[in-house]
């Protein structure tokens, strides 16, 4: 396959905020926010990007829009070359992305036994099994689950059970890409290792290209090639795992990364404390969006709108007037505050 | 616990309704009910219509096991007969209610916006009627006959099923196996039938189990007020306002009528409160 698996470019989801009742008599107009404003990214086949950030920033609402759960308002994507903000066969798109949800149990149809749960997408695509029993077996033995399960209902499974059989349920089809998102919520520690060593296992044999949206940065490492971080909806900073971990560029993702809570005492780094909350979706800051709470804006950054640019390389973008690592020195002033 | 025990009789549907004591003698009472109903040619010792002009108003004796109204007729042998009519009247209506009920709501929860509004005018224009007031204009609009109280129950009550069903469809589009569903491709039909309705249908047969009785009493009602079934029929709410009417000749046959009224409403009920706790998937574990 030529090109990239999946391409965005300058996508955007809107919605209507809920309406007051003093708004709607005095007829204001209907307020819309968007939740994803302008991203642009590409993933290719094979390739695990991780999408982090805040609660609130848009990282789930991206996933959906891939998957044609809630429209497109702007902007344009492509799956495997099929534009999917022309009205495509969301049926045939939705046969080649599969999505894991956050809630492993409650993803889970409650009256259906493991095995009408896994068979499911082959009965919505009508395919044809041969053996059906064999296959549910196979699908599950894949997820690491015995075929015991096979007759159990999704109440009667543990968190990371439930996840295994969604696992199981995701790679029926043999997609080629897997939106997770968040795969490890609401897991043992254990068992999130468990998930993640499972889904590297698959995606080393099956050349899945595997989307994770989680505010988990612990598990990012284990998985994902490249991380895209999140703020208010765009895309603040890209490159790959290692590089970003190592030197962010973007004063927000210093903060995140410097918030993570490290396991080794003597590594800790120092916390960045970030000012304010962030700011609502229906009133944006001017400037660049990040400058009311960032411990290192320069007088320009109220005033000039940063674009997503190549820092320290063309694998590295950021959203920032003054990235690090050239920034470095005047962090130092600004830190001593 | 192994796969084998789990699907052992205990762990059936069936099998944890009848460990149940309540729910025992709930089937019990109903069992009797439709024995009744459909054997009261044989059961009965009288014709349900014979008159017997001279054992008016007769006590009751091995004779007449209830005693005799105010045309001589067997009271027993009306009642069993009266059985046919209530659980004819009972099963019909509250099934077309049901129905109806769970079609409109489903869609109502399930679709878009301005047709769940449309419907639930209509569910609250309906429900607006106090049933009895309904059944007044309606009867004297429609010949009297188990038609006409059968549209009545109907249409006073449909709306109460679409309201639940409309409740349900809601909460459940809401939750996430539903967006997992569409996630992998399926159609909103599928969705519909396959993963709500399965869903909807454990609270409608409480509803209905429950509500059962209360049609029988509407029934009885209607016949009651003479807006009901054609004079002669023998219905309970009938053999009540004959007893209602006939009191200071003899108390037995407004005893009599109410018994069965009693007995199906308490097995209704019953058996409505047995049902939930069997069909919520939530409490379905071993206890």
């Amino acid at each position: 396959m030529s090109g990239p698996l999946l391409k965005l470019e300058g996508l955007h989801v809107r919605f209507s905020a809920a309406r007051g009742i003093r708004s709607l008599l005095a007829g204001r107009e209907k307020q819309t926010f968007d939740a994803v404003a302008g991203v642009s990214l590409e993933i290719e086949p094979g390739e695990c990007l991780a999408i982090v950030g805040e609660s609130g920033s848009g990282k789930t609402t991206l996933a959906r829009a891939i998957n044609g759960l809630t429209p497109i308002a702007e902007g344009k994507a492509w799956i495997s070359g099929e534009p999917l903000h022309d009205k495509p066969d969301w049926t045939a798109v939705r046969r080649q992305t599969a999505m894991m949800f956050q809630d492993p149990v409650g993803s889970l149809s409650p009256r259906m036994t493991v095995r009408n749960l896994i068979l499911e997408p082959f009965r919505i695509h009508g395919i044809a099994i041969g053996e059906p029993e064999r296959k549910a077996r196979k699908l599950l033995a894949a997820a690491g689950l015995s075929q015991e399960f096979l007759d159990r209902y999704p109440h009667q499974l543990s968190g990371g059970q439930a996840r295994r059989v969604g696992v199981a349920r995701a790679l029926a089809l043999d997609p080629a890409l897997l939106l997770a998102d968040e795969p490890t919520a609401g897991l043992d520690v254990s068992v999130q290792g468990e998930i993640l060593t499972l889904l590297n296992k698959l995606r080393g044999e099956l050349g899945l290209a595997i989307l994770i949206i989680t505010h988990n940065l612990n598990i990012i490492r284990h998985v994902a090639d490249r991380i895209g971080v999140m703020y208010l909806g765009r895309l603040i900073e890209t490159g790959p795992v290692e590089e970003v971990f190592a030197n962010p560029a973007h004063p927000y993702t210093r903060a995140l990364l410097a918030a993570n809570p490290e396991p080794d005492p003597d590594a800790r780094l120092t916390r960045i404390a970030l000012k304010g909350e962030v700011p609502s979706l229906l009133a944006r800051p001017k400037g660049c969006e990040f400058h009311p709470r960032c411990p290192w804006a320069h007088e320009d950054c109220a005033t000039r709108a940063p674009d997503l640019a190549s820092v320290s390389g063309a694998r590295r973008k950021a959203r920032c007037l003054h990235p690090f690592p050239d920034f470095e020195c005047r962090s130092e002033a600004a830190g001593g505050k | 616990m192994s796969i084998a025990e789990r699907s052992s009789f205990k762990y059936t549907a069936v099998g944890r309704l009848m460990s149940d004591p309540l729910a025992v003698a709930a089937v019990t009472i109903i069992a009797l009910l439709v024995l009744c109903a459909v054997f009261a040619d044989a059961i009965a010792p009288y014709d349900y219509k014979a008159l017997n002009v001279r054992e008016r108003f007769a006590p009751p004796s091995f004779v007449h096991l209830l005693g005799t109204d105010n045309l001589g007729r067997d009271t027993f042998s009306r009642l069993l007969f009266g059985a046919r009519i209530a659980l004819f009247v009972g099963l019909t209506s509250v099934g077309l209610a049901a129905l109806i009920g769970l079609m409109l709501g489903m869609v109502a929860g399930f679709g878009p916006r301005w047709l769940d509004n449309a419907i639930l005018f209509l569910f609250d224009t309906l429900r607006a009627y106090p049933t009895i007031i309904l059944a007044l204009a309606l009867g004297a609009l429609l010949p009297p006959g188990l038609g006409t109280v059968i549209l009545v129950v109907v249409l006073t009550t449909f709306s109460e099923y679409g309201r639940v069903a409309r409740t349900q469809t809601q909460a459940l589009s809401a939750q996430e196996f539903i967006d997992a569903e569409r996630a992998m491709g399926a159609s909103p039909a599928r969705i519909l039938f396959m993963h709500i309705l399965p869903n909807v249908l454990g609270p409608f047969f409480i509803l209905a189990a429950i509500n059962l009785p209360v049609v029988i009493t509407i029934e009885a009602g209607m016949s009651f007020l003479g807006v009901g079934v054609a004079p002669g029929t023998p219905s309970w709410g009938a053999t009540l306002k004959d007893g209602f009417d006939y009191i200071r000749n003899t108390p037995w046959l407004i005893v009599s009528g109410g018994i069965p009224l009693v007995l199906v409403t308490l097995g209704f009920t019953f058996l409505g409160e047995s049902l939930r706790d069997v069909l919520d998937p939530k409490l379905r574990k071993e206890r």
